[in-house]
């Protein structure tokens, strides 16, 4: 059995250059360990540096961007808050997973026109800004037509990046932004956090920095990828790293090499990345002329109408088929959704519907609007039936018993409806996005073990509506976090930009009602959007 | 746009109230066939009362939509059957206070058209910027 962290395909910090190895003062002690209130006087003896801010989050990415944009906008200088982050920029981790699964900078990612991480109001939306930059009405027709006559328009990546440049320049992020690592946060005696850092080696004259402060936002992402167990297993055992592969690691070297030989490569997974790496493979085929047949392996083969329960016919909770009033279309194994969640999510029906849901009520909502999803989109449709025309595409429905090298290949055992078939293929290029339990995560483990946090309904933190980590009040202090760690509560959509900007925007109010910054009302909001179109400071 | 049943009600009553009046303060002294004030405002507030009505039944259009979403497009198509509902009913002085056939086409075609395409496009952007949690909270405004 591997440990859990090393079976991540999300590139994480080497611990090793935040812990010099050399002993030096300022150390967590045991006592602190142990302790889920921290004195001042126990960080003080340990020979830990406290810096005094009012507020700061953890992460640094997209999340923690949003968030302080918010604030800034709502007034908050930048010597009141800190980032605490080991990314050097916030879509750093984004853009590394959006590249390696075949969203490189000039493709569109699977986000609507008005989720704009750099901009609060989402006006102009992208579409608006694509038009007037690249001086073409077609991003108009889009939205306009969307979804009914045309494909969900949505931005390009490189405009998603640069226009978070020129946000992150505007308020001054970089002011904000101290390297390091965070595996602790405890409530601080008298009211407030400690939070840890582990600046890198050499940034700080102790190992650790104490930073106390009022508020704590946490936006750390997903706590980890993993590959299924079989894959996993199948590399560790044969050592082989080349032919099997998670579509969020470096794989390009798969793609060249099918480019020179003919091969076959058995993709997994029915979602959004899937669909990425199987527009990639036959994109290669039409450019460069790659022989490749693919192998499609669903769990779940969608044939019709259906929902997170799978299609009409299949089991769920208290019998019958999918309602009338909730279903998307399917067809060819797939699920069609324009984006993760269905849109309303965001801001209408459903998102006011499970705002007052709890428990079990909750939970069921989620899993029926649920399920692996893709978009339809019109280029994938014609690539893939010219696949199945041609006979280089093919689909097999069920789950692998067994894989074994054989020569330079890989024997899989697939179990279908038919019995075990014998599946024997080049490649295999896994996009489960199998995703971490949350306690895989360190700081988040230590969160449940000290800090008061329980987990929601689907397992993981347990967030109230203004996104306060229900438990781990501190006197005056609060503790927020946002982002994929908090799914499951009474915002869905949490990992996505719009998604941690509605968080942001709760996070905020909830900050303003305590006196941290100024409301944003109908005025300081239009002075702050001329500010934001003229690009000076907030 | 993402509304709710709530949401649509407020921000059709809020459009037509502000930029409705406006339009039709400006507009109706150079509307061909000379209306007066009071027949276009009578109009308006025909539109608002069957407007309500109307947005009842693109609720119910809704449901059937999984994404629970009300595409951009549908804003500006609903001009066609708004529009005609509310001429064929003005025209027949079936309104109170407007007598049958009294309201010029082109004036109410000119004032009605003008308001509908201000309401959808200040309703698709221009909106979030003062009122940032509208968006989010399915059209609603309080």
């Amino acid at each position: 059995m591997s440990e859990p962290a090393a079976a991540s395909v999300v590139p994480t910090t080497d611990p090793s250059t935040y812990l010099p190895s050399q002993p030096i003062s300022g150390d967590l002690t045991d006592q602190m360990l142990q302790t889920d209130f921290w004195t001042d006087e126990l960080v003080a003896a340990a020979g830990i540096p406290i810096v005094d801010i009012p507020f700061v989050t953890i992460g640094g990415g997209i999340g923690s961007f949003v968030t302080v944009d918010y604030l800034r906008i709502a007034g908050v200088p930048t010597s009141q808050m800190r980032v605490l982050s080991t990314l050097d920029f916030p879509w750093q981790t984004y853009e590394y997973l959006t590249r390696v699964s075949q969203v490189p900078r000039p493709e569109r990612i699977r986000s609507d026109s008005a989720s704009r991480p750099d901009n609060i109001w989402g006006f102009p939306s992208y579409a608006v800004s694509e038009a007037i930059q690249k001086k073409t009405l077609a991003p108009l027709w889009s939205v306009f037509a969307e979804p009914i006559f045309t494909d969900y328009y949505t931005p390009k990546a490189g405009h998603v990046f640069e226009n978070l440049e020129r946000e992150s320049n505007r308020i001054a992020y970089n002011e904000m932004l101290v390297k390091g690592l965070v595996r602790i946060v405890r409530r601080r005696y008298g009211g407030g956090y400690f939070t840890i850092l582990t600046p890198p080696e050499g940034a700080s004259a102790t190992k650790r920095v104490a930073f106390r402060s009022q508020y704590v936002h946490i936006a750390v992402g997903y706590p980890g990828l993993k590959f299924l167990p079989e894959l996993q297993r199948y590399r560790t055992e044969n050592n082989d790293y080349r032919h099997i592969v998670n579509a969020y690691e470096a794989h390009e070297h798969v793609y060249e090499r099918l480019v020179q030989t003919p091969s076959t490569v058995l993709v997994r997974g029915g979602g959004i990345v899937a669909s990425r790496i199987l527009q990639r493979l036959m994109d290669d085929r039409e450019k460069y002329g790659a022989q490749t047949n693919i192998v499609h392996l669903f769990r779940t083969y969608i044939n019709g109408t259906n929902d997170g329960y799978g299609n009409e016919g299949d089991a769920r909770p208290g019998g019958g088929r999918t309602r009338t009033f909730m279903r998307r279309r399917g067809e060819n194994g797939w699920a069609y959704q324009g984006f993760n969640y269905p849109k309303s999510v965001w801001g209408g029906q459903l998102k006011a519907q499970v705002r007052k849901l709890d428990g079990e009520q909750r939970a069921e909502l989620y899993k029926r609007m649920g399920g692996t999803n893709t978009p339809w989109r019109k280029s994938w449709q014609r690539q893939m039936n010219q696949g199945r025309r041609e006979g280089w595409y093919n689909v097999v429905v069920g789950t692998v018993e067994d894989m074994q090298p054989s020569g330079e290949r890989i024997l899989n055992q697939v179990r279908t409806a038919q019995g075990v078939v014998p599946l024997e293929v080049d490649f295999v290029i896994d996009c489960t996005g199998l995703e971490a339990d949350i306690a895989e995560h360190r700081l988040l483990k230590d969160l449940l073990d000290h800090g008061g946090a329980s987990r929601n309904p689907v397992g993981r933190l347990n967030v109230d509506r203004n996104f306060e980590l229900i438990g781990t009040a501190s006197g005056s202090g609060t503790l927020y976090a946002s982002g994929a760690t908090t799914l499951g509560g009474y915002f869905p959509g949490v990992d996505t930009f719009l998604g941690l900007q509605v968080a942001a925007q709760e996070i905020y109010g909830d900050l303003a009602k305590r006196g941290f910054c100024k409301r944003i009302g109908p005025v300081r909001s239009t002075l702050q959007w001329w500010k934001w179109l003229a690009g000076s400071a907030p | 746009m993402l509304p709710t049943l709530n949401g649509r009600l407020q921000t059709r009553i809020f459009m037509l109230v502000v930029f409705g009046s406006l339009v039709t303060l400006v507009l109706t002294p150079v509307l061909p066939g000379d209306p007066d004030h009071g027949t276009t405002f009578i109009i308006l507030a025909t539109v608002l009362v069957l407007g309500i009505v109307w947005e009842l039944i693109y609720h119910g259009i809704q449901q059937f939509r999984w994404e629970k979403d009300w595409p951009t497009m549908f804003g500006l198509i609903t001009i066609l059957n708004e529009g005609a509902l509310v001429w064929l009913l003005v025209d027949a002085g079936v309104v109170p206070g407007i007598d049958e056939g009294s309201v010029p086409f082109w004036a109410f075609f000119i004032d009605f058209s003008v308001i509908w395409f201000v309401i959808w496009v200040w309703t698709n952007g221009p909106m979030r910027v003062p009122l940032i949690r509208w968006r989010f909270f399915g059209g609603r405004i309080v």
